[in-house]
């Protein structure tokens, strides 16, 4: 096991993407964060804390549960449903960012697009992850990327938050292809 | 085949090893051998024992050859180490008249595996209302002695009571199936906790019990013969156990699925567990137990049942009632009973053999191994096991709920009439 | 686990996990998705071998907002409902392709046997069986429960809920009792001696047959439907005496707590176990078992069939 990202950075990640976010929308106002349980939704209300922090802009929040949306779910045993947590201001018509952890084959963004459509029609989507990995099996990428981190099949990527695991980190643990799937 | 058969080295009910010469149907010698011109079944570690008698047995012929006929029937008891067997009489037609009592005789003597005792109906149909030609059936070439409604009770008193007294002059017996009918209209597995989780409509005891009382003291009133056929409560030990305490003339049988399984086993849905009278408590089991030693109940009747598997591959409501149990019978006694040494080699041979004959009033049979008597013998391996296969019975159907378990104890060769009509592995 | 077949076969974690998927997805639908794609692709198996307009159209709604495939085979009067040929049934299920069969039936134990013939490779769904058990309705019954006087994601710890009425013949009581005590509920039964099975000792219940004393104490009392054609096999002498002494009235409703809740499962007999007063009252939350009723078994068919291929 090698660690990839210490507290620090991720700290600094989060807080880069904070300000790409209040860069690249010209009228916070209308953006809504969302992020995909468990660690995006933590990592969600984070990054809506540090631009409440930057900019005194108070960024509505909330969590987007993909599992019934999932397109493994003939093949993989069922897993408990997460929390949707839909902010007042909703999603009609405003910018939406989606927040996961790790960026991977691109079918979870996948499969949160799709339920995000089952809520609303936003205006646009934007992305943002803590760590993009590759092996991209969609076309699909992201707008903000705390770390850019090479891997290979054989390797897992594991992140840990304070709010769930009692500390910050991003860790690469070998391990076989097969359990990658 | 040559005409004498010797068991060499065999144990008659757990003595010292004899040899037992047989020859022309009966035991010739017993003691030191010498015959040269003998087929010789080496019998070291084994036990002969008096053939055994069966006084409750479905052969299902006629009428219902799709489950069993006498010809299959016949193997099967000759595995179980029976060399008589009891016909139930609810065949298609009912054996309630002669000419088919004397066509169920002459069948089995044809097939010459056991002696097949055909049990003639108390009521015409098994109806319950018009007694059968029971007088017919006792002075024809079938004898009968054993009277039963069996699958159904004669729940008319009145009807119980002249019977009683009608099979009086040729010394028959009633075989009651005792279940009173209104308790136990639909009624599907014992009544108790088991039931009640499984919304399986209940079989009270009482059903049963009050049945045992009621024809007790109708058959000590007119001072007849009565046999209980498969008692299965606690309850109804106890009541058999006060009247033969007042000397009244009563006797009664369990089945080796009564003594062995619980209504714990219904919890799986498997009709293969469904029987009539139900399987009942672990306390019933430990009653009917202590009964069979005490000899409160005289012997053990299979209440052998077969029935072909659609019959039993279906829900637990549908499913008909019944198992199989002439090839498994010694095995479960032993196991239960014998092996533990609660049970004596000559209590064995009593509930096996010897009472059951003397009720069914079968002359020739039920006798202990001597010189000069008929040679039927049971021989068993005392240190042998089986493993149930279903798909292994000599009988045509496959309702053994005791697929795939291992018992203690084993039948080695049965010789009836001095022939040998099975010998293991062969 | 593939198969519901009685509550006695879920943990204790199992269930309140089936309760709060049921939450998140009655969530989802109060935010107004009618249609989710988990199940595309599943072939799912109304078999019902008895009359129950309400059990099969709640499954058929539940599958189809799942998105499944749904296949109703009304086996009333056919050789089904006679138990010939449960077996041939299946094997025809078998050939269809049948992700789930969701099975009513008038036998009890006869999901059980569809499950453990082995003639079937989907999941067997009981959805009442004889007098035996009815787990989603139980399911769906704590959760109506949960809903009003709990914790969505707690148990039903301190709570005590009454069941009234055919005790006996009743698989709805018979799932209710094991699901509610599993998730610490105290339960008492009221009915006539007659109508409460010999031997419910093993149960872990309290039995009265005093209604009026036992319904100042409960915080749910389920009322279960009573069968006129049981005063025939003596049951209970008349349908007008079953009313007085097991009925629920107004007058008997006030004796409850201000909380406390009025069920059903269904259909009712207005006028004899329940007064319309009483069906239509606040307290009452007979539709809404309804409505929950499309939830739970939507999260059934989610945790029992999702990913559930052999492939």
């Amino acid at each position: 096991m090698s660690v990839a990202l210490s507290s620090e950075d991720i700290s600094r990640a989060i807080t880069r993407i904070s300000h790409e976010i209040l860069e690249k929308n010209t009228d916070p106002t209308s953006v809504t964060i969302l992020g995909i349980p468990t660690r995006g939704a933590d990592l969600a209300y984070r990054i809506a804390q540090s631009i409440l922090d930057i900019s005194g802009i108070e960024i509505p929040v909330g969590a987007l549960d993909i599992t019934l949306h999932r397109d493994d779910l003939r093949i993989r045993p069922p897993r408990p449903l997460m929390d949707t947590v839909i902010p007042l201001a909703g999603v009609e018509g405003r910018t939406v960012i989606l927040v996961d952890d790790v960026l991977f084959s691109g079918r979870t963004i996948r499969s949160a697009l799709d339920a995000l459509g089952e809520v609303g029609r936003p205006a646009r989507v934007q992305l943002a992850v803590l760590v993009d990995r590759g092996h991209r099996e969609l076309p699909i990428r992201a707008d903000y990327v705390g770390k850019n981190l090479p891997t290979s099949l054989n390797q897992s990527v594991k992140v840990s938050l304070i709010e769930r695991d009692g500390a910050d980190e991003v860790s690469i643990d070998e391990v076989s292809a097969a359990e990658n799937l | 085949m040559s005409s004498k058969l010797v068991l060499k080295s065999v144990s008659i009910l757990g003595a010292a090893p004899v040899d037992v010469e047989i020859e022309k149907g009966l035991i010739s010698l017993i003691g030191k051998g010498n015959a040269s011109d003998a087929q010789v079944i080496d019998c070291a570690g084994f036990v002969a024992l008096p053939g055994f008698v069966d006084l409750h047995t479905h052969l299902r012929e006629p009428g219902r050859e799709n489950s069993e006929t006498i010809a299959t029937g016949s193997k099967a008891a000759a595995r179980g180490g029976y060399v008589a067997v009891s016909a139930m009489a609810n065949t298609l037609p009912v054996a309630d008249t002669a000419a088919i009592v004397e066509q169920v005789r002459n069948i089995g003597s044809n097939i010459g595996l056991v002696d097949v005792f055909p049990i003639g109906a108390v009521t015409k149909g098994l109806a319950g209302h018009e007694l059968s030609d029971i007088g017919s059936m006792a002075s024809s070439k079938a004898r009968v002695r054993v009277f039963s409604d069996d699958g159904n009770c004669v729940w008319d008193p009145l009807v119980m009571r002249r019977a009683l007294e009608y099979v009086k002059q040729f010394d028959g017996v009633i075989a009651q199936h005792a279940q009173e009918p209104r308790l136990t209209e639909k009624s599907q597995m014992n009544e108790g906790s088991i039931s009640a989780t499984l919304g399986l409509k209940g079989w009270p005891a009482v059903a049963e019990e009050s049945i045992i009382a009621r024809d007790i003291l109708l058959a000590n009133m007119v001072d007849a013969r009565l046999h209980i056929c498969h008692v299965t409560t606690r309850g109804g030990v106890e009541i058999i156990r006060w009247a033969k305490a007042q000397g009244m003339k009563v006797t009664a049988e369990v089945t080796p699925h009564h003594l062995l399984l619980t209504d714990e086993s219904a919890s799986t849905f498997d009709p293969i567990y469904k029987v009539n009278p139900p399987l009942r408590t672990q306390d019933d089991v430990n009653a009917l137990r202590a009964a069979l030693l005490d000899g409160t109940i005289d012997i053990v009747a299979t209440d052998h049942a077969p029935h072909p598997i659609e019959d039993k591959e279906c829900e637990w409501e549908n499913a008909a009632f019944g198992m199989v149990g002439l090839e498994t019978a010694f095995s479960i006694v032993y196991s239960t009973m014998v092996a533990s040494g609660a049970m004596s080699w000559d209590r064995l041979a009593s509930v096996m053999s010897i009472a059951p004959a003397a009720i069914g009033r079968y002359a020739n049979h039920g006798q202990h191994l001597e010189v000069g008597k008929p040679a039927h013998i049971t021989v068993v391996n005392p240190q042998g096991s089986i493993t149930v296969n279903r798909d292994e019975l000599a009988s045509k159907s496959r309702n053994t709920p005791f697929h795939g378990m291992n018992f203690q104890g084993a039948v080695v060769a049965t010789i009836f009439n001095g022939l040998l009509t099975h010998k293991v592995g062969e | 686990m593939r198969h519901l077949l009685s509550i006695s076969d879920l943990s204790r974690d199992f269930a309140l996990e089936i309760l709060s998927t049921a939450h998140e997805l009655s969530r989802v639908s109060e935010n107004g998705t009618k249609k989710l794609p988990t199940l595309r692709g599943k072939t799912v198996v109304n078999l019902f071998a008895e009359d129950s307009t309400r059990t099969r159209i709640s499954f058929e709604a539940a599958a189809k907002r799942l998105s499944a495939d749904v296949i109703n085979f009304s086996a009333k009067g056919s050789s089904v409902s006679k138990g010939e040929s449960l077996k041939d049934t299946a094997q025809t299920l078998q050939a269809l392709g049948a992700d789930a069969v969701i099975l009513r039936h008038p036998a009890s134990g006869a999901a059980h046997r569809l499950a453990q013939g082995r003639w079937i490779s989907g999941s067997v769904i009981n959805a009442g069986d004889g007098t035996h058990e009815h787990p989603s309705q139980a399911l769906l019954d704590a959760f109506t429960i949960q809903r009003h006087l709990c914790d969505s994601k707690g148990d039903l710890a301190g709570l005590h809920i009454a069941i009234v009425g055919d005790i006996l013949h009743s698989r709805v009581a018979r799932s209710n009792i094991l699901l509610l005590k599993k998730l610490g509920a105290t339960v008492t039964l009221v009915a006539p001696p007659t109508l409460i099975p010999f031997a419910w000792q093993s149960w872990g219940v309290e039995v009265s047959h005093d209604l009026d004393a036992v319904l100042p104490t409960v915080d749910a009392v389920i009322m279960l439907r009573i069968q006129k054609e049981r005063m025939s096999d003596l049951y209970f002498p008349s349908s007008r005496e079953y009313s007085a002494l097991f009925g629920i009235n107004a007058e008997r409703a006030s004796l409850m707590k201000s909380h406390a809740l009025v069920m059903h499962p269904g259909p009712m007999n207005r006028g004899l176990e329940i007064t319309a007063e009483v069906a239509d009252s606040s307290a009452s939350v007979v539709v809404e078992q309804v409505a929950n009723g499309v939830s739970v078994r939507m999260a059934i068919l989610y945790l029992f069939i999702a990913g559930n291929q052999e492939d």
